[in-house]
């Protein structure tokens, strides 16, 4: 019984504050109701007794939002949220897409027969997860690790506003480095 | 709880941040749209591993691939904003319309 209270409780405020992410005024409130919506839905996933799943989300978004919030301070138009704001465009438009696709998803969810279930859960599925990912699926780890390096890797090319290679040269063999400005001991 | 509730939730979840990625002009916004819909995938998923096939971890592992996309997706978003911002001083999708068919 209490597992669906709860359940319900997190769905409406996972779902409540996700609407309110585009509807507050502020940047930096939208980041944190983001970050409500995501701990309701990570304890739904709790309420399926993935407890290391669930808290990795709470904890990860936890960080990300935090990070993403001076981002959001960095580019945002209305800073304190003191004025009304609305940064859209085909509004109708959206709302219709978005409205349709949860009416053909919901209908789809309803009349859809899911099988039922195989097997039961592990006494211990985070041992299940850790066990699955490095033995059969040891693929996928391998595979996200390289996409994260090469995230890391693209992201700070991308950011970098002028690195070694534009002030050295191509093969970094300048005498003198290619800056706009002239300064530095002995230049 | 059944299956179906958590499918609903779920869609729930992917529209609302269907309408922010759709409708934002700011490119942050749409990024937070998206993480919205990636959500989705990862309450989805975690019911599906509970209800269907709990047995094997093949739910948890696209649980774990879905929250490292998360993470992609907000570095790699934010790089691109940053190389935009900085080169053209472009902060609006509507500015930065040059591939419009």
């Amino acid at each position: 019984m209490w597992h669906q209270m709860a359940f319900w409780l997190c769905a409406a405020g996972a779902v409540g504050t996700g609407i309110a992410v585009f509807r507050v005024d502020s940047m930096a409130r939208a980041t944190f109701a983001l970050l409500a919506s995501f701990i309701f839905a990570a304890g739904t996933i709790l309420l399926l007794r993935l407890t290391y799943l669930g808290v990795l989300v709470v904890l990860m978004m936890i960080m990300e939002m935090v990070i993403m919030a001076v981002f959001m301070i960095m580019y945002m138009m209305n800073p304190a949220g003191l004025m009304p704001m609305s940064m859209v465009h085909n509004k109708i438009g959206s709302v219709v897409i978005a409205a349709g696709t949860f009416a053909l998803l919901t209908a789809v969810i309803l009349l859809v027969p899911w099988p039922s279930r195989n097997g039961e859960p592990p006494p211990d599925p985070t041992r299940a997860l850790g066990e699955a990912l490095m033995g059969s699926k040891m693929l996928v780890m391998m595979v996200l690790g390289l996409v994260l390096f090469a995230t890391m890797v693209a992201s700070v090319v991308l950011a970098t506003h002028r690195g070694r290679y534009d002030r050295y040269g191509d093969r970094l063999d300048a005498k003198r480095p290619n800056d706009p400005v002239r300064g530095g001991l002995r230049r | 709880m059944t299956l179906q509730m958590f499918l609903i939730f779920a869609a729930a979840l992917f529209s609302i941040g269907l309408y922010g990625a759709l409708s934002q002009q700011s490119i942050v916004m749409i990024m937070m749209g998206l993480e919205l819909m990636v959500n989705a995938i990862i309450v989805a998923a975690a019911a599906f591993w509970y209800f269907v096939a709990p047995a094997t971890a093949d739910g948890q592992v696209l649980v774990l691939v879905a929250v490292t996309a998360m993470a992609v997706e907000m570095a790699m978003g934010f790089a691109v904003t940053t190389a935009i911002f900085r080169k053209r001083d472009v902060d609006m999708t509507d500015m930065a319309a040059d591939l419009k068919g």
